[in-house]
């Protein structure tokens, strides 16, 4: 017998029509759901019945703004991947290395104060973050690369890097974490260091979770938008040189926005089209990064 | 399963020779300096905003209206758009969040529909922040032609801490004891009964503090706003639901996007404005939930 059904049996009018409240509260999460891919696909259809799909995956030139259109979204996507790039450079040794560190090595005490430091990193406004890389960062890098361009994917993909350390830390945190201790226990027995033990038993027990933690900070890359927005620059450069100025799709959708675009023109479709693509490729990421996660709570090393 | 005794590493290592011994100290050292260069990093950019906001953080800064001339702006109509903002964000978002959680945690936790919402809300809470701004274009400023208005701007931001907001209070709903609740019904009170004058008031703490930090989290919020249509150059402020309005980061974006150096540093000034608001209203759900704990502990 459930708690459910031990409960009163007399539940009145009013029991009920809160109960339905709530339950349509929950609705608005589906409805908020709908309405996205209901806005995005409505739009982006709207975008194709004007430009090809061939022209849209196979042209490498995007000048929707200019007088001679061209409706390429390459420059876009190569631009976004070169941030995110350098930003999970930065984000993956430290990250890990500071979720082994967490996990392995820091006393209770020492880890109960740095892990909440560390939160504070991901909690930072990111249009702080944008200021910093575009009045410290770069200068700062001009200092030894005097070709470096004043907009460049190179400053705003390191302080993109520092801001997804945390995500990357705590989420490899709890992978390593889940690794049974009889394992390291076993490890140990065979007369293996800890630092051996780490390296060839805890870190390859713990890798799916890693891996997944990895999708995830660089799903949240792809999506960021302020950053880039402010020292990246807005030109949408086919390049793979991390110095000069490029343009990411979450840029590009900032850059039409600040401007007053009308209902219904070529330019207002193109954000929603762009917005789509940046919409399918962060979800497919983070169910990706789910399922690697479920998988690793149903049972590790086992 | 019998008691195993917390593992120590063997006190007797055959592989720690010399270098075995300094390779493992350095490996420390270095996963620790993974933890301890950011929090530098960090360090380093508060400090840098601040020395660069120091000349032109003072009254008028917070009184004055946007100007042309750097010297003489200030960011009175943000500081109050953002204020109205997260208001009206906390109000929409709250109510319905909160009611959602107890809806999912209390009632209905195992069915086809509660895991439906559940993996729904888990992957909204992963879409961009840009992407619910197309979504309140779409939407709120378009099809419900609430132009682009305070209204517009706050319903966007309430669908887009919506899930944080859920996820808080579900995490302070399941923090109270199942006992409780089966002491509850068996005194006879109805599900309702047991959720309003046990679970909530046992919860509360929890609830107000996790969903005032989600609500929080609205405030730093940039590129939705842009793309729902916040004016960069707003002279006078909100008076209504459907006036135009700007919020501090927008403000801090329009600055420092210009040029000259004295934007920049109003663009330092704006933040650390934005830096006091977002930390005094953390300040506030802490205090808050303090509070509430001493009254439920008497």
């Amino acid at each position: 017998m459930t708690l459910d059904e031990l409960s009163r049996p007399t539940r009145g009018l009013g029991e009920r029509v809160i109960e339905r409240l709530l339950q349509s509260a929950g609705l608005i999460s589906v409805l908020t759901t709908i309405g996205i891919l209901w806005v995005l696909l409505a739009e982006t259809t709207s975008f194709f019945s004007e430009v090809s799909i061939g022209e849209f995956f196979g042209s490498t030139v995007w000048t929707p703004l200019f007088a001679e259109k061209s409706f390429g979204i390459w420059p876009l996507v190569t631009g976004t991947l070169l941030v995110t790039g350098v930003a999970l450079m930065v984000a993956v040794p430290f990250g890990v290395l500071a979720a082994i560190y967490l996990s392995e090595f820091a006393p209770p005490r020492v880890r109960k104060v740095l892990k909440p430091l560390l939160e504070i990193l991901a909690g930072v406004p990111t249009i702080v973050y944008g200021y910093f890389a575009l009045i410290v960062v770069t200068p700062v890098l001009q200092g030894f690369m005097p070709d470096l361009s004043g907009f460049n994917a190179l400053a705003p993909g390191l302080v993109m890097g520092v801001m997804i350390i945390p995500m990357i830390a705590s989420l490899s945190e709890d992978a390593l974490r889940a690794v049974p201790s009889s394992l390291r226990e076993a490890s140990w027995g065979l007369g293996a260091s800890k630092l051996a033990t780490i390296r060839r038993v805890v870190v390859p027990a713990a890798a799916s979770g890693i891996v997944a933690s990895v999708i995830l900070a660089m799903s949240r890359a792809i999506g960021e938008t302020m950053i880039v927005a402010i020292a990246a620059g807005q030109q949408p450069n086919f390049t793979a040189d991390p110095t000069v100025p490029v343009e990411t799709m979450t840029a590009y959708i900032v850059q039409v926005s600040m401007g007053d675009t009308p209902v219904g023109t070529i330019e207002y479709k193109t954000i929603f089209a762009v917005g789509t693509a940046l919409f399918v490729l962060t979800l497919l990421m983070n169910i990706l990064s789910r399922r690697i996660r479920r998988r690793l709570a149903r049972g590790v090393g086992g | 399963m019998s008691v195993v005794p917390p593992p120590t590493p063997p006190t007797v290592d055959i592989s720690k020779t010399r270098w075995g011994g300094l390779g493992e100290r350095l490996f420390v050292w270095t996963s620790l300096g993974a933890v301890l260069i950011p929090l530098a990093i960090l360090a380093v950019l508060i400090t840098d905003v601040a020395v660069d906001a120091i000349g032109r953080l003072d009254m008028g800064f917070l009184t004055n209206y946007p100007s042309r001339r750097a010297g003489q702006a200030g960011i009175l109509p943000a500081l109050v758009g953002s204020l109205y903002l997260i208001g009206l964000t906390a109000l929409i978002t709250l109510p319905l969040g909160i009611g959602a959680a107890i809806y999912l945690e209390e009632y209905d936790q195992k069915s086809r529909f509660a895991t439906f919402i559940e993996i729904n809300i888990a992957n909204l809470a992963g879409v961009p922040s840009i992407i619910y701004g197309l979504l309140g274009l779409g939407i709120f400023v378009n099809a419900l032609g609430l132009g682009r208005s305070l209204i517009a701007g706050a319903l966007t931001l309430a669908l887009l801490v919506m899930p944080i907001v859920i996820m808080a209070t579900r995490e302070a709903l399941r923090a109270v004891p199942g006992d409780l609740r089966e002491a509850a019904i068996g005194l006879g009170a109805t599900k309702w009964q047991v959720i309003r004058q046990v679970v909530l008031p046992q919860a509360a703490p929890g609830i107000l503090t996790g969903t005032i930090l989600a609500v929080s989290r609205a405030i730093g919020e940039t590129a939705p706003l842009i793309v729902v249509g916040a004016w960069t150059y707003i002279t006078f402020l909100p008076d209504g639901l459907d006036a135009e309005f700007t919020a501090l980061p927008i403000q801090i974006y329009n600055w420092v996007s210009r040029p000259q150096a004295a934007f920049a540093q109003n663009a330092a000034a704006g933040i650390v404005v934005l830096l006091t608001v977002m930390l005094a209203i953390n300040l506030v759900a802490v205090v808050l939930r303090n509070r509430a704990q001493k009254r439920i502990g008497s």
